[in-house]
């Protein structure tokens, strides 16, 4: 029988906390789980340093893939099958790109993307096309279907309908990590009614909508998404996690540059310091190699890398304060950049302004260049309606980014009076801190 | 540096003088990032091309600061938002910034002639450099079939990415 067609012998269950099982019957799916790029997840969390402020954040992209896998393989087996607009050849592809969509995923992403200057979009692309396990089974649905998963996760496939299952504003990807990381961190805002968004998701030729008896369902997923945005994952002392562990591998870039003799050689990064990282060098990186490093690195000469690593390896993070960017504001910082040089502080490391920002929710604006598909509804009289046009709670926040920008510095070194008193004081008196 | 990729953004308006429209902006800000000037903003591909939501709110940021100026304007039907600097904004400038690359300069300067329309074709090229030619003809033809570019535009948008490189060449690691 054609691989693509191929089913289990009996159907395979992985237990999941969030969907309670997660259903496998194609062999293309469990071949594709079953390569080491994708056992690779198991070793990143989901949620970066996020564990760091709610204990329970340890679960892996490993979970969050299988999620999003089960969300799609429910819409399009239990939903979209047999329904005008769907073409059951596309089944399989939707399955594959839902399962492999954050493939790419290195530890910590978001530090190690913005110091390192790559994106794991393109990794997850060269893993898909490259010379790969996940990429010998999906040649053997046939030679295209690499390039055809690669491009949706890309949404660069001219399948909006699959694309949107994906990458919109409502999609499966979103629903699963809501949930999920709601789940495991323990808090009770991420809950949505997501079985009635399943029941009323429709395929359209341009992407999958929702009946408009649901709307009361999908407004309930908005506000979670905007409650976990600020409650989760913009949580203060999960940005300054972040901030050190973003600063730890600048640190480390830097002493490269400068030739700096490390006492244990740091092998894992070469390549990424001088910009030749390799599909093979990345795939060996995970959380436990990078935290691995954080240890050694407590170890080093260099007071700044030492410093910062015993930080995030013990939690020993930084304060913050409120900042609202103005010209004003900018010059107490610039007054603060000099202060904290003449207090010995390094300033590229100990002042930080970190910003986090969220939209909702946008909808469409007729006339302008807008880039984001909006949510539509579909009415009993087979109508498209915009989400924000039928329903006041979102219409309340559409279009409305929320930014929020915190100042961070180690009150430790501030509070030490025992050297650069003056200037402390200063610094202190500017923060208007203590 | 802190804020320095706002500085770096700030200085690509005002080396353009004025940019009419989010989406010429977004272009020119991503083909030089793919002509390996500093420019650190994700792209993703959506409907006029590569965007990025880092710019837009880098954007949005600069404008609540008071260093740009955003003014609606009405084009063809369309509402489109002029953006240039205000005064705090030089002000800013001379605080942060040393000043672009020449090169850079000139090749804002030169993007920002173009028409939006075609950057977008242009950007969409760059987007697909892994592609083949007859491949990214067809991603073009899929992807942008609301635009209708000609076969001519599509020439002319590899010849003038040819021009780009050509003229952009990396002489050695920006800063």
């Amino acid at each position: 029988m054609e691989y693509s067609l191929q089913k289990m012998n009996e159907e395979k269950v992985f237990k999941d906390p969030v969907h309670r099982y997660v259903h496998v019957n194609d062999r293309v799916v469990w071949d594709l789980i079953d390569t080491k790029e994708f056992q690779r997840l198991r070793r990143i969390k989901q949620l970066g340093t996020t564990y760091l402020t709610f204990h329970g954040a340890e679960h892996s992209r490993f979970n969050h893939s299988l999620g999003v896998y089960e969300i799609v393989r429910r819409i399009v087996d239990g939903v979209f099958d047999g329904r005008e607009k769907w073409n059951p050849k596309d089944r399989l592809l939707s399955l594959c790109a839902a399962l492999l969509h954050d493939l790419g995923h290195g530890p910590f992403s978001h530090s190690f993307e913005k110091v390192f200057e790559m994106d794991h979009e393109m990794f997850t692309r060269e893993i898909i096309l490259g010379d790969t396990e996940v990429n010998e089974v999906l040649r053997r649905v046939n030679d295209d279907f690499p390039k055809e998963v690669a491009e949706v996760i890309a949404k660069t496939h001219a399948n909006k309908l699959v694309v949107s299952l994906i990458s919109s504003q409502l999609d499966a990807d979103r629903m699963d990590y809501l949930l999920r990381d709601a789940y495991f961190t323990g808090v009770s805002y991420g809950q949505f009614d997501m079985e009635r968004i399943l029941r009323v998701v429709r395929p359209t030729e341009e992407q999958a909508v929702f009946k408009q008896s649901g709307m009361h369902a999908v407004e309930d997923y908005i506000m979670s998404r905007y409650q976990m945005y600020w409650q989760v994952y913009f949580h203060p002392v999960t940005r300054s996690a972040e901030v050190i562990l973003t600063k730890i591998l600048h640190r480390a870039k830097e002493l490269y540059k400068k030739n700096y003799q490390f006492q244990h050689e740091p092998y894992h990064f070469n390549s990424l310091f001088t910009h030749t990282v390799t599909l093979r060098d990345y795939l060996k990186l995970d959380d436990a190699v990078m935290l691995y490093y954080f240890q050694q690195w407590e170890e080093e000469e260099d007071p700044i890398l030492r410093d910062l690593c015993r930080r995030f390896n013990n939690r020993d993070l930084f304060q913050y304060v409120e900042f609202t960017p103005s010209n004003q504001e900018m010059k107490k910082l610039l007054k603060l950049t000099q202060l904290f040089a003449k207090a010995n502080m390094d300033p590229d490391y100990y002042l930080v302004l970190d910003s986090s920002s969220d939209l909702p929710y946008d909808f469409y604006r007729p006339g302008e260049e807008e880039e984001r598909v909006p949510i539509y509804l579909l009415s009993k009289k087979r109508e498209l309606k915009e989400l924000s046009r039928e329903s006041d709670i979102v219409d309340a926040i559409s279009g409305k980014r929320r930014t929020d920008h915190k100042l961070y510095f180690p009150a430790d070194m501030l509070l030490d009076m025992s050297t650069f008193r003056a200037e402390k004081e200063e610094i202190k008196r500017i923060l208007e801190w203590e | 540096m802190v804020l320095r990729d706002h500085a770096r953004i700030l200085s690509a308006i005002d080396a353009a003088g004025h940019i009419a429209g989010r989406k010429k902006l977004q272009k020119m800000i991503f083909i030089s990032k793919k002509l390996q000037y500093p420019f650190h903003e994700k792209f993703e591909f959506h409907f006029y091309g590569p965007y990025s939501e880092e710019l837009t709110l880098k954007i949005e940021e600069l404008r609540n600061l008071g260093l740009i100026e955003e003014l609606k304007e009405k084009e063809n039907g369309c509402l489109q938002y002029d953006y240039s600097l205000t005064d705090a904004g030089y002000e800013f400038l001379t605080l942060y910034e040393n000043g672009l690359d020449e090169r850079l300069t000139l090749c804002l300067k030169e993007l920002n002639e173009q028409p939006a329309r075609f950057l977008e074709l242009v950007s969409t090229v760059f987007f697909f450099d892994h592609l083949t030619k007859p491949e990214v003809i067809q991603k073009i033809a899929e992807l942008k079939a609301k635009q209708n570019y000609s076969a001519e535009e599509i020439e002319e948008a590899f010849a003038y990415v040819g021009e780009l490189m050509e003229n952009n060449k990396p002489l050695s690691m920006h800063s």
